[in-house]
């Protein structure tokens, strides 16, 4: 068994087996660590394919971003899991079941893919100049993606863009007995509206 | 034994057969259905990934760079959607979320 070999069965199988704690852990924070690694191992996955900007990519959104982002909202949800997790077996059977059926379907498609007569041409010929092989995955990506999928990348950062001002939007709570600093009205104080002179005869006092 | 695409598929399949699994499992857990919709979209993106890699062809790793672009948005949102949820109602289990039923 060749080493590729070797860290794709060690990849897929932590993959497959952190994938499953996600879905069967008790306590959710642990779900969430299982997430992350599962993640990692994807990432692995995608190094060893040859696709490295999008395994990196992998790393730097789902493990810094997304999971985080869960890590955060679990551990500030003060929610009883515990009662959450009712009806976990009652579920079991009908979820393995389509889940098996799901399974089997798929494991069906994978053993009787094919290529097509004519797809292998046509592949090859859209093939993009500067594969892999010649430039690397990351410039090769970055040749296609600014130039032929330009709109599509604009999509990608509009639909971040609205998720960022949605999510904002959303969670922002203006609390209304909190005293803050109105700085225009500071600055717009004169020494008129500020003070008062008052003359104070001597002995007499105000 | 050389790997080939159809080990990165049945990964990907076993992948998403766990995800499908989870949302059925953890029905009444808003946070670990999102989990498991994570798990999904990557399994999808395993497979666009490893059919660009075999065919040769980048078109799907653009493909699965606005997948994970989505998936990302999705998550922000989803769990931004749940903290306003849980601020209102003090739970989120997934059958108190039924103030739409008519």
């Amino acid at each position: 068994m060749s080493v590729a070999a070797a860290f794709f069965y060690l990849f897929a199988f932590v993959l497959v087996g952190s994938a499953f704690m996600v879905i069967s852990s008790r306590n959710p924070v642990q779900s969430v660590l299982f997430l992350i690694l599962a993640f990692v191992n994807a990432a692995g996955l995608f190094l060893l394919i040859g696709a490295e900007f999008l395994g990196l990519i992998l790393v730097v959104v789902y493990v810094g971003a997304v999971a985080v982002l869960f890590l955060f909202v679990v551990m500030m949800l003060d929610v009883d899991f515990v009662e959450l997790r009712q009806g976990f077996l009652q579920y079991l059977p009908v979820g393995v079941l389509v889940g098996l059926v799901f399974l089997a379907e798929l494991v069906l498609v994978v053993g009787a893919w094919a290529t097509g007569p004519g797809i292998s041409a046509a592949v090859s010929a859209g093939a993009v100049a500067g594969h892999v092989s010649e430039v690397g995955n990351v410039q090769a990506i970055a040749k296609v993606l600014y130039t032929d999928y330009i709109y599509f990348f604009q999509a990608a950062g509009f639909v971040l863009l609205v998720a960022m001002i949605g999510a904002i939007v959303l969670t922002l709570r203006h609390k209304v007995n909190v005293k803050r600093q109105n700085i225009s009205a500071q600055v717009a104080r004169t020494p008129e509206a500020a003070i008062k002179v008052v003359k104070v005869r001597p002995g007499q006092g105000l | 034994m050389e790997i080939g695409l159809s080990h990165y598929l049945t990964v990907a399949a076993i992948l998403f057969t766990l995800g499908t699994l989870g949302i059925f499992l953890n029905r009444k857990n808003v946070i670990v259905i999102l989990m498991s919709i994570e798990l999904i979209l990557l399994a999808v993106n395993i497979n666009l990934v490893s059919f660009s890699a075999f065919l040769g062809n980048l078109t799907g790793q653009v493909f699965a760079l606005l997948v994970l672009t989505v998936a990302a948005a999705e998550a922000a949102i989803g769990l931004a959607i749940l903290v306003v949820f849980y601020r209102s109602r003090g739970s989120i289990a997934v059958e108190d979320i039924n103030a739409m039923k008519g």
